[in-house]
């Protein structure tokens, strides 16, 4: 069976839940190959086999978190060398994009960045794409060599399918280009206890509504209650009531959860582009007329400073 | 020294007009309304930036699409770039992001640059993929996703604002360098902007001037392939109530018949 290469994202050993997805998607297309680089790499062969990763493919090195991208790009093309696959898929971060789209060219194939979802087709796998903030839904293939897809998180269902999971060294020699572009500092993200935007389950979003910085705590609230992330939009960012990093639209994150929460946003397309392939869709919202209502499953015309505190306390009862 | 500073900007559909797919599946640019992509303003401000600090600075806005682009490139010179490079070419039609990366590539080296400048994606495409891509053809390092950038002594300096991490990165020129939303506010053109820019130099090249080969770019040379396009179906209405004073609870009902409790 042909061996797909799987880019493996984690930190420091911990593997993020969009990798795992992409083993499930790989498994329709061939047999898994995960490539995991830098620190900790070997610590994430237990995972990676439990999802179906036949081999794990590691190296770790000061360049990886020395110099930005490139680094990761000449290892992946040292395992694309090695086991020449049948496709290589990485998940659709930022950083996942770049690499992904460096390799392609390296390589000399075609490359398909957000596929939500993948299949086997007759000439190499079929990606779906969601185009025009989700209004069409595209099928497209690679044409020309080795299948390079990126996928976007929440595409699949995460499946066990325990594997051998050999680790392998890989051998990387490091390119001149490699160590052009210097981090000279690192500062990480503040952990805020809640699952990442882009990955989680639930989001829960405010918008002009919330009123003030003080007041998303009504938001971070709810979303606490259902283990869901939080989301602001664009307005709410510009006026600086909540992170950019939580931003959800066209110029801020785009997600695509089971539910998805707005409270306090109107809708705008920037904002739709964000959000509208999410699966389950409810809005809080005090203007009937707000075009968010035209996307909701369900969805209440209201004051949310009425409406979200007696939810949160709702489900705090049911889930006792 | 001089600094030649090569912004790449892209003609977009209007998000809020109803976009929608060609018959031969690239987008159909004729019913809706075309702009500089919003994400590219950014890119224009920073060039702009980057050059009033610079003793001696050129910003050339190149795109790269059909004859209405050059509205992007005139709004980019009234914003103050200096000079525009249009590439246009009837084979162009249908080229996919590897090509559009070859065909910038291509142009930016005849042009001339030291600094690469561009928005972090475009707002139709949205792939953010054309940035490092040019920077993998052109062999320059790439200073991508910034939040904040600077260039001093031929070195540039920037924040890229991840998921896990902030990161301050640096590199010398030539290099490529992408800008985010949170780059800094774009200006708006001013009447005398607006009337300069009518007399600034747009240069025009096609695929023979960047001795590309017909069969390297537009639907034919693309490496990928849409094999269909569906508009996804209206959403079926939504259950809709007022707050009475149980809109809380009645949501919250909701959600668990959903199991999301």
């Amino acid at each position: 069976m042909a061996e797909v290469l799987v880019y493996v994202d984690h930190v420091d050993g911990a593997v993020r839940k969009p990798t795992l997805e992409l083993l499930t998607l790989a498994r329709r297309i061939g047999e898994p190959v995960a490539v995991a680089l830098g620190s900790g790499a070997e610590n994430t062969a237990a995972v990676l086999a439990e999802h179906g990763a036949v081999k794990v493919l590691t190296h770790d090195a000061a360049e990886y978190a020395d110099y930005l991208v490139v680094p990761k790009v000449d290892a992946l093309q040292a395992a694309y060398e090695a086991v020449s696959p049948a496709a290589v898929l990485v998940p659709s971060s930022a950083e996942g994009k770049e690499i992904a789209a460096r390799l392609a060219v390296r390589v000399g194939s075609g490359i398909i960045t957000d596929a939500v979802d993948l299949e086997a087709g007759d000439g190499g796998p079929v990606a779906t794409q969601s185009a025009f903030a989700a209004s069409f839904t595209t099928k497209s293939r690679v044409s020309r060599g080795t299948p390079v897809i990126t996928v976007k998180p929440n595409s699949a269902a995460v499946e066990a399918a325990p594997a051998a999971g050999a680790v392998e060294a890989l051998t990387v020699s490091f390119s001149e280009k490699a160590t052009g572009t210097k981090v000279t500092a690192r500062t990480p993200r503040e952990a805020t206890g809640r699952p990442e935007l882009t990955e989680a389950a639930i989001v829960v979003s405010g918008g002009r509504g919330v009123n003030g910085a003080e007041n998303f705590s009504v938001i971070e609230n709810l979303a606490d209650s259902l283990g869901a992330a939080v989301g602001a939009s664009r307005a709410a960012v510009d006026a600086g009531w909540y992170p950019h990093s939580n931003q959800v639209g066209q110029t801020g994150k785009s997600v695509s959860p089971q539910l998805y929460i707005a409270s306090g946003i109107s809708g705008a397309i920037q904002h739709r582009a964000g959000m509208q392939t999410s699966k389950t869709i409810v809005a809080i919202n005090k203007d009937a007329e707000a075009p968010i209502f035209d996307l909701v499953d369900y969805g209440v015309v209201g004051d949310l400073f009425e409406v979200v505190p007696q939810l949160t306390d709702e489900i705090k009862t049911r889930k006792g | 020294m001089s600094l030649r500073i090569v912004v790449t900007v892209k003609y977009v559909p209007d998000a809020t007009g109803d976009r929608h797919f060609a018959d031969d599946l690239t987008v159909d640019r004729d019913d809706v309304d075309g702009l500089l992509s919003e994400l590219d303003e950014y890119a224009v401000e920073q060039a702009l930036q980057i050059a009033g600090e610079a003793d001696d600075a050129e910003v050339t806005v190149l795109t790269v699409g059909p004859e209405d682009a050059k509205d992007a490139l005139r709004k980019a010179l009234s914003m103050g770039a200096d000079k525009a490079i249009h590439v246009e070419d009837d084979g162009l039609h249908g080229t996919d992001v590897i090509g559009t990366s070859l065909v910038l590539a291509k142009a930016i080296e005849k042009a001339g640059y030291d600094l690469v400048i561009s928005g972090m994606a475009s707002t139709d495409g949205t792939a953010g993929v054309v940035p490092a891509l040019l920077a993998e053809r052109l062999g320059v390092p790439q200073v991508t996703l910034l939040s904040e950038v600077s260039v001093e002594d031929a070195v540039v300096r920037g924040r890229r604002d991840g998921d896990a991490a902030s990161e301050q990165l640096e590199a010398s020129l030539p290099a490529v360098v992408s800008v985010t939303d949170q780059s800094g506010e774009a200006r708006y053109p001013s009447f005398k902007g607006i009337m300069a820019a009518k007399k600034k130099p747009v240069e025009s090249w096609d695929l023979e001037d960047l001795e590309i080969e017909a069969d390297e770019v537009g639907l034919g040379g693309s490496w990928t392939k849409v094999d269909s396009a569906t508009e996804r179906p209206a959403r079926t209405a939504g259950t809709i109530v007022k707050d009475e004073g149980e809109g809380g609870k009645q949501l919250a009902e909701f959600l668990a018949g959903q199991k999301f409790i």
